[in-house]
């Protein structure tokens, strides 16, 4: 799996959600993305990359786009 | 003198701050109350939007001051459910968000809250010391409420204030929502202390929430379990927060490496961390550890809170006087509510539990006079802060064509269902309408429903449920 598919995956699995709702996905903007959905889609990125994500990143993971830019700065390449 | 008639004496005090900078005194805050409950006129029920604004706020104080009862209701409750419940009490006058208000005669409109005048005509009594009507359970819907009388909000929020030492100075920023027993009871203890409410929705997932924690100095928050997940994950150890003087923890069960975790870190700190017990049905709290046991009393609810007592029951209802011995765990106290009502008429009734509650919570006492809830006596999960009835998502899932039986443990609900086509039905059904979490959902699929010769449901002869992940 590459690891845009493993980032898909994270939000897919972790909101019960289709693809085509991806892009431009919010934070709140489905009843599925509330902290409960937040701390699980943390937990999945965690798991599939192996890293650990620090407190300003967790707080300011608020859409599928800035995701991509965080886990960037761990070094994970999409 | 009950303490909202009061309020008077912290007239020039900052009672609440909101998220985007809106300060309003407790002056502004009781002369609005007030004109709000002027408007209805008189003694009557209400059903009160709640939200953490000074809106609602507002309303709730004033109705309290003019002897208005209101019911609590969560903002974001089903349409269909608040429509059930309001056909079932007959309230006069709702002040609601404006988009959930419509019909009825407006009266009244003010940032974003509508009062208006309903179709119903109350053709019952409001008990004289009825003060306040709590839902049980915001999930499933249950029309059940809790009868708070004046007496019960009064004593509660004092012996709060004693045992956790709330002064003027502190500043609580809201973590709980205000239709739920504990956000309330945090909003009471400092109103009556004059101290100050910092207003916000913000999970303390979102940095508007840190935002305002760092600008306006909080000194306390309280936290349900899955907010103490949150904060270990966002790794508050390394937080600098020098204004939080100390956290309180309840709303459910905290595990022993959680409870750990941030007994360290609030020692790290130097701030302290209270673990408290209560139920809606005792107004709030009827337990607290006090911060110097908390390390050696592990897993433990603590003592009862000033001007209550426990005790254990056995079946026959007698006291258990020995120690680590089982039984139902019973709290006296003068906040012990009056009772239940499930239709209008029981608004009129009086108190029924005379202070004294059988808590549904099985417990033992230690040598040292310390209480441990070891399991509940009927079939309730608590999954994120809220009470699941098994029983009531049973029957809502049958109601919907769906054959199942549902258990779990702890903060995970588990489904058995023989219809292995149903499972995605179910989940959106649980997910959606009863609002608990996928991650909290397990579900398995049996060939029939375990059922004793006279038709009895036979939990007992479930397959055993597989620990949820993670744990």
């Amino acid at each position: 799996m590459s690891n845009l598919e493993k980032y898909n995956a994270a939000f897919i699995d972790s909101f019960g959600i289709n693809a085509e709702k991806l892009n431009g996905l919010l934070y709140q903007s489905i009843p599925e993305w509330d902290s409960i959905g937040h701390m699980q889609l943390v937990a999945a990125l965690e798991d599939s990359f192996q890293i650990m994500l620090e407190t300003d990143d967790i707080i300011d993971l608020s859409s599928y786009e800035i995701g991509k830019k965080i886990i960037a700065k761990y070094g994970v390449v999409l | 003198m009950y303490w909202f008639d009061d309020l008077e004496k912290y007239t020039e005090r900052v009672a609440v701050i909101c998220a985007g900078g809106l300060q309003k005194t407790y002056g502004e805050l009781i002369s609005g109350g007030d004109s709000l409950a002027r408007r209805i006129g008189g003694r009557t029920l209400v059903f009160l939007m709640c939200s953490n604004t000074v809106e609602s706020i507002k309303a709730y104080i004033g109705f309290l001051r003019a002897r208005i009862v209101p019911v609590l209701v969560d903002s974001s409750i089903d349409p269909q459910l608040l429509s059930r419940l309001e056909k079932t009490y007959k309230p006069e006058y709702c002040y609601y968000t404006d988009n959930r208000a419509s019909g009825g005669t407006t009266l009244f409109s003010h940032s974003g809250y509508t009062l208006f005048r309903t179709e119903y005509v109350r053709d019952y009594e409001l008990f004289e010391d009825l003060g306040l009507l709590m839902t049980t359970s915001g999930s499933t819907g249950s029309p059940k409420l809790v009868r708070q009388s004046y007496q019960n909000i009064d004593s509660n929020t004092r012996s709060i204030i004693e045992y956790l030492g709330i002064i003027g100075s502190d500043r609580a920023i809201t973590t709980l929502p205000m239709h739920y027993t504990y956000g309330l009871s945090i909003i009471n203890t400092h109103f009556a202390s004059g101290a100050t409410i910092l207003l916000n929705d913000a999970a303390v997932l979102q940095k508007e929430f840190w935002i305002m924690f760092k600008k306006y100095k909080a000194t306390t928050f309280g936290g349900v379990p899955y907010v103490y997940e949150m904060l270990s994950k966002l790794h508050f150890d390394q937080m600098q927060l020098p204004s939080l003087r100390y956290i309180t923890q309840a709303g459910g069960h905290l595990n022993a490496k959680l409870t750990r975790e941030f007994l360290k870190i609030c020692a790290d700190k130097e701030i302290q961390m209270i673990i408290m017990y209560g139920q809606t049905e005792a107004t709030a709290r009827m337990s607290y550890l006090p911060w110097e046991y908390a390390t050696k009393k592990i897993g433990s609810i603590g003592i009862a809170i000033p001007n209550g007592k426990f005790w254990i029951a056995d079946t026959d209802m007698s006291p258990i006087e020995q120690p680590n011995v089982v039984g139902e765990l019973v709290y006296e106290g003068p906040n012990v509510t009056l009772g239940y009502a499930q239709a209008s008429e029981d608004l009129a009734l009086g108190d029924e539990r005379n202070g004294v509650l059988f808590t549904g919570d099985m417990a033992k006492r230690d040598t040292d006079g310390y209480y441990y809830i070891v399991g509940r006596k009927k079939r309730f999960l608590k999954i994120f802060g809220s009470r699941v009835n098994l029983d009531e998502v049973e029957e809502l899932l049958t109601i919907h064509g769906i054959s199942c039986v549902c258990a779990g443990k702890d903060d995970h609900l588990h489904v058995f269902i023989t219809n292995p086509q149903d499972e995605d039905l179910a989940r959106n059904f649980i997910v959606h309408n009863i609002n608990i979490p996928r991650s909290a959902l397990t579900f398995s699929v049996i060939s029939e429903i375990p059922r004793s010769s006279s038709g009895k449901l036979l939990y007992s002869a479930l397959p055993p449920i597989d620990p949820p992940r993670n744990e």
